[in-house]
């Protein structure tokens, strides 16, 4: 009734008021919308941008194939998604190896989507990815066990080190076993910056802590739960102690106050695997990808070379057919 | 299909488990986004008003920054954060990055706006008519201005909601100056926004989607109080 009462004999100034009222509103209801918007977006960034940054490099593939496919479509088009970690995005290995993939296999469109180790085998589990690139043992083992992946191969490693602050308050620097650094690192209670990501580089690093007999814990032992990049910037800024992989480490050493202080173990090494999903929608391009990766032109004319321009050494060691 | 409803059922199990974990992160998103807001307010609301009272040399400069204010991509301001309270910015030696401050004064620069200027609108759209008559009848110029930020107080009010809205969905510029830290298990600087980001990154749905609950709650109660004050208010004023 009094809603109807307004409607029907407001005088001048209350339907201004009104309005006015009603207009404010939706602002702030729009403003709420636009603040959700703004954080879902941000959310599925990591996502949206490895999307959107492969598509240069698929563009970037031989213009003669994408030409021939857009103006006669010999074959068709199909997608290929393969998931992978930020560690491998960011290292800009993708940019080189998948127009290489493209001169050979024009017929796919591939899209990487680099997350976590944790999340790729996820999309690898519910069938939204179709072939694996990823450097976490222990959890695709469990993944092969569980039925989900149909067929793993090895492809390259590359290697972990133990970056810090140049101060060293755990004296680590120059010792070349992984676990006795870490034990130096906890005695000291120094700084330690875990990324607790479930990551390869986190799964690496528990299996380090497992080797040196210690379960982290205590003030001094972080986590971040976020990426290499993000982590590093973290351990910088904190002057403390964390595990990178070399590449993500090298990117970024620019901006960085942090120095390599144990490098070269064995036990730092980290071995990458692709893995074909059963559930992948695109059979067909997971085994091509497969079979391409581990063969001898990928090896040593794509990934062997690669990076060696940059930092003047090779950012991976291709091992496939070597080891399991 | 299964894998939504499946997250969601695991996520209801989470939070009515009471797990610690998730328990300490709602309270610091909470307690940094509350914060921010009362901040946001306590600038905010003076500063709107003042510009939507006083016209004066340089109003359009002044209006146009703070309209700027609002569009301010809050990565951004993450970023000029990070930069001042880094170890090599000019506050760096306070030691403030990756801290529940260093959320707040970044959150505090995404809400404060928002809440600012939306307060200007609203107390420049009470009528004139409002003032004029306020001060025939002898109000002082302090009577004056309190009597037309109270005509405004509907919008007032949704102004400070949405800049809570504002701060407590935000996750960019959190992340970037807070750094999602925990230590044994204990949340240290994790809000709800970037340890939802962290957990889909890890592939764990379920823990990601019982933050997801938890603000769509949280949105849900929140406007239900805004609409009934807002309701409250517009019936008192029609039956007067």
């Amino acid at each position: 009734m009094i809603g109807r009462k307004s409607r029907v004999a407001p005088t001048g100034n209350q339907s201004a008021w009104l309005w006015a009222l009603a207009l404010m509103l939706v602002v702030a209801l729009a403003l709420g919308v636009v603040a959700v918007g703004c954080g879902g977006g941000e959310e599925t960034t990591s996502t949206a941008v490895s999307a959107t940054t492969l598509a240069p490099s698929t563009t970037a593939a031989p213009t003669s194939t994408s030409e021939a496919s857009t103006s006669t479509s010999v074959a068709e088009k199909s997608d290929l998604i393969l998931a992978s970690t930020t560690s491998t995005q960011d290292s800009g290995l993708f940019d080189v190896l998948i127009p290489a993939f493209n001169k050979v296999y024009p017929q796919y469109t591939v899209k990487v989507v680099a997350v976590g180790s944790g999340e790729a085998l996820k999309l690898g589990e519910t069938g939204d990815a179709d072939v694996l690139l990823v450097h976490s043992p222990a959890a695709e083992q469990t993944f092969m066990d569980d039925g989900f992946g149909v067929d793993r191969k090895a492809v390259m490693y590359n290697d972990f080190i133990i970056v810090g602050p140049p101060s060293d308050p755990a004296k680590i620097k120059g010792m070349t076993d992984a676990a006795a650094a870490l034990t130096a690192i906890a005695n000291a209670k120094a700084l330690y910056y875990n990324r607790g990501d479930k990551s390869g580089t986190d799964a690496k690093e528990k299996t380090l802590w497992k080797a040196a007999n210690i379960t982290p814990s205590g003030d001094w032992y972080q986590v971040t739960g976020q990426g290499m990049g993000e982590t590093l910037t973290i351990a910088d800024q904190k002057g403390g102690y964390t595990l990178a992989d070399r590449g993500t480490f090298l990117s970024k050493k620019g901006s960085l106050q942090l120095e390599i202080l144990v490098e070269g173990d064995k036990a730092l090494f980290n071995q990458y695997h692709v893995i074909t999903c059963k559930n992948a929608k695109n059979v067909q391009g997971g085994n091509d990808f497969m079979n391409w990766i581990v063969s001898a032109d990928a090896q040593q004319n794509i990934i062997a070379p690669f990076g060696k321009d940059k930092y003047g050494q090779g950012l991976f060691i291709p091992n496939a057919g070597q080891v399991e | 299909m299964g894998l939504l409803w499946d997250s969601i059922k695991q996520a209801v199990l989470r939070l009515a488990s009471g797990d610690p974990f998730v328990l300490q992160v709602m309270w610091m998103s909470l307690r940094v986004a509350g914060t921010a807001t009362i901040f946001g307010m306590i600038v905010g609301i003076p500063v709107g008003a003042w510009l939507a009272i006083r016209k004066f040399w340089g109003w359009g400069a002044a209006a146009t920054v703070l309209n700027l204010g609002l569009m301010l991509p809050p990565v951004v301001v993450g970023l000029f954060v990070f930069m001042m309270l880094s170890r090599q910015g000019p506050f760096g030696s306070f030691g403030l990055l990756y801290t529940p401050t260093a959320m707040i004064f970044a959150e505090f620069w995404i809400s404060a706006p928002v809440i600012a200027a939306i307060t200007m609108g609203g107390v420049g759209s009470v009528p004139k008519e409002v003032r004029l008559q306020a001060m025939g009848l002898g109000a002082s110029r302090r009577q004056t201005t309190w009597l037309v930020i109270r005509e405004a107080r509907v919008t007032i009010i949704s102004a400070i909601v949405a800049g809570f809205g504002a701060a407590i969905s935000e996750v960019g510029a959190v992340n970037m100056v807070g750094g999602n830290l925990s230590v044994n298990g204990h949340n240290m600087t994790g809000t709800m926004t970037t340890a939802t980001m962290a957990f889909v990154r890890q592939g764990n749905y379920a823990l990601a989607m019982a933050f997801g609950i938890v603000l769509l709650v949280l949105a849900f109660i929140i406007t239900f109080i805004l609409t009934r004050t807002q309701q409250g208010i517009r019936r008192r004023w029609l039956q007067s």
